[in-house]
């Protein structure tokens, strides 16, 4: 089994169709989506990010870091939220995205998380980083 | 791998319900519905895979069925009706949204049904349940592909001959029968994280299949408290995965495993499923709890071996059994010490309640060797490493030897 993170990234044309479509209808789509992920033990989380516009971006292009007022760049590919899920294979990874509830324009990018396992054991960041995974119960 | 096998992997166990409450025939759905991928690994990389690759099956597995009911007819009425009448309805009848979940425990039910020999039901399960090819079911249990191919064809003869219906079973009977799909799919895991015979000490991806299992079990009874008990368990238990063998692949024993490999959101997620499994812990709620211990301690000094002592003797009153005690002794003797241990494994032994095991034998010798009685110690576990069929085990046991 494996980690992998299902990335949504919507656009202004997406964005435009999902605050067309009634609450009520939202929340039936994305939970029968939830549900189903659940139902095939393949859930471990899942967020969906506020509003771009009232983010704020941090530049490190200078010198200093340069804080500016939101949204990220151009609004072609923004980051809208994200699924968790513990599947046995990338296609498995893939067919999930697959049946994201989406709106035309969207794009999912699916990416492999790697556990903390897979960094050097005696480093010590790395130790100190599974104490506070361990005090904390983050994934 | 292809996409195929993804969406088979995902949707099985759906496919194969829908198909079997439909058709009344477990057998006849699982093999419309093995048609219905064969035909989709040869025409989707030439055609492309359709829109709804979910309802492409579906729809394939229901034409298959009909031709064989209709092949049928000439012999028995019952096809010919079936064949005539409403089976011929919609997709969208076939897929009911509100029966899927049904259908799915139906399968889970049915493949673990108590006609069934053991083996039979593991095969079964995991064929139509988690959508394992017959290859992949052989590979993982160290067997050649006809034995499973047979076994799973007399499974479903049985079922047929025994006219199983296909449904929940009732109220009245649904907990006990539920014992038999959890004892099912604790073997399934067991088999995947030892193995009882061979070289490899872990075939992870079977024990993670059983974990899979479990979870979607766990979300269709939310309100089955041995549920969690055993997804518990199951979790708690690959934790330590990552752990249990060395770089050349040897097995670390728990006092020597490097905690700091055990996957933490597994014991995070072990953890959750424990609190779930409510009050009064039933068999697997209880080795849940002793693996919840050792997955909270930073090392075997500071593990709470109390606790678990009084987890074991708990586990002995609802599930009593010579293992148990075993592992009772361990824990004693380690909260008080190995002489008092050595009593209840003398007591096992005067009995004769593990004839042939090599695990009375390595914990006889443990606690031998503690006690700096070496000579006895060393036959003890000579006797343990004859008896035991995993050839990394054996390893360890001789390891202990060489210590000495």
């Amino acid at each position: 089994m494996a980690k992998y993170m299902l990335i949504m990234r919507s656009t202004d044309e997406s964005l435009a169709k999902m605050m067309d479509t009634p609450m009520e209808q939202m929340l039936e789509t994305v939970g029968s989506y939830t549900d189903e992920l659940i139902k095939a033990g393949a859930l471990l989380a899942a967020e969906g990010l506020d509003d771009a516009a009232q983010g704020v971006v941090v530049d490190f292009s200078g010198e200093t870091p340069v804080v500016t007022d939101g949204p990220y760049g151009e609004t072609k590919e923004l980051f809208g939220g994200f699924y968790l899920i513990d599947v046995p294979t990338k296609e498995d990874a893939v067919e999930w995205a697959k049946r994201l509830p989406s709106f035309p324009g969207a794009k999912c990018e699916v990416r492999r998380v790697p556990s903390i396992d897979e960094f050097p054991q005696d480093n010590e960041w790395v130790v100190k980083e599974r104490a506070w995974r361990e005090q904390t119960g983050q994934l | 791998m292809s996409s195929i096998e993804a969406i088979w992997r995902i949707e099985s166990a759906r496919i194969v319900g829908a198909l079997a409450r439909y058709t009344g025939d477990l057998d006849l759905a699982e093999d419309v519905a093995q048609e219905a991928v064969a035909e989709a690994l040869v025409s989707w990389p030439r055609d492309g895979e359709p829109a709804n690759p979910v309802g492409w099956l579906l729809a394939t597995a229901r034409r298959r069925a009909i031709d064989s009911f209709r092949r049928r007819a000439g012999r028995d009425e019952r096809y010919a009706l079936l064949a005539s009448d409403g089976f011929a309805g919609t997709d969208d009848l076939l897929w009911d949204p509100d029966r899927i979940d049904d259908d799915v425990l139906a399968l889970m039910f049915v493949a673990c049904h108590p006609v069934l020999s053991p083996e039979a039901r593991v095969a079964l399960t995991l064929r139509t349940v988690g959508g394992l090819s017959t290859e992949e079911i052989a590979r993982a249990f160290l067997v050649p592909v006809p034995t499973i191919q047979a076994r799973i064809t007399r499974a479903k003869k049985t079922i047929a001959v025994a006219r199983v219906p296909f449904e929940v079973p009732p109220v009245a009977k649904r907990r006990e029968r539920l014992g038999g799909v959890l004892s099912v799919l604790y073997v399934i895991f067991t088999e995947g994280s030892t193995a009882t015979a061979g070289d490899r000490l872990l075939r992870e991806d079977l024990a993670y299949e059983a974990i899979r299992l479990v979870r979607t079990l766990s979300a269709l009874l939310p309100g089955e408290p041995e549920v969690f008990g055993l997804l518990a368990l199951c979790e708690l238990t690959a934790a330590r995965f990552p752990a249990r063998t060395g770089p050349d692949g040897a097995a670390v024993l728990l006092e020597k495993q490097d905690r700091r490999c055990w996957d933490r959101s597994a014991i995070r997620r072990g953890t959750a499923a424990l609190g779930q499994a409510g009050r009064g812990l039933g068999p697997y709620g209880l080795q849940a709890a002793i693996a919840a211990c050792h997955a909270a301690a930073g090392s075997v000094a500071e593990t709470d071996w109390e606790r678990i002592v009084l987890l074991y003797e708990a586990l002995g009153r609802v599930a009593p059994s010579p293992i148990v005690e075993l592992n009772r002794a361990v824990a004693v003797a380690m909260a008080d010490g190995p002489a008092e241990a050595l009593l209840m494994v003398d007591e096992l032994v005067a009995r004769d309640r593990l004839p042939g095991s090599h695990l009375l034998p390595t914990v006889r010798g443990e606690l031998l060797l503690r006690l700096g009685r070496t000579t006895e110690a060393r036959a003890e576990l000579e006797l343990a490493a004859r008896l035991c069929g995993n050839a990394k085990e054996r390893a360890v046991l001789l390891g202990k030897l060489e210590h000495e």
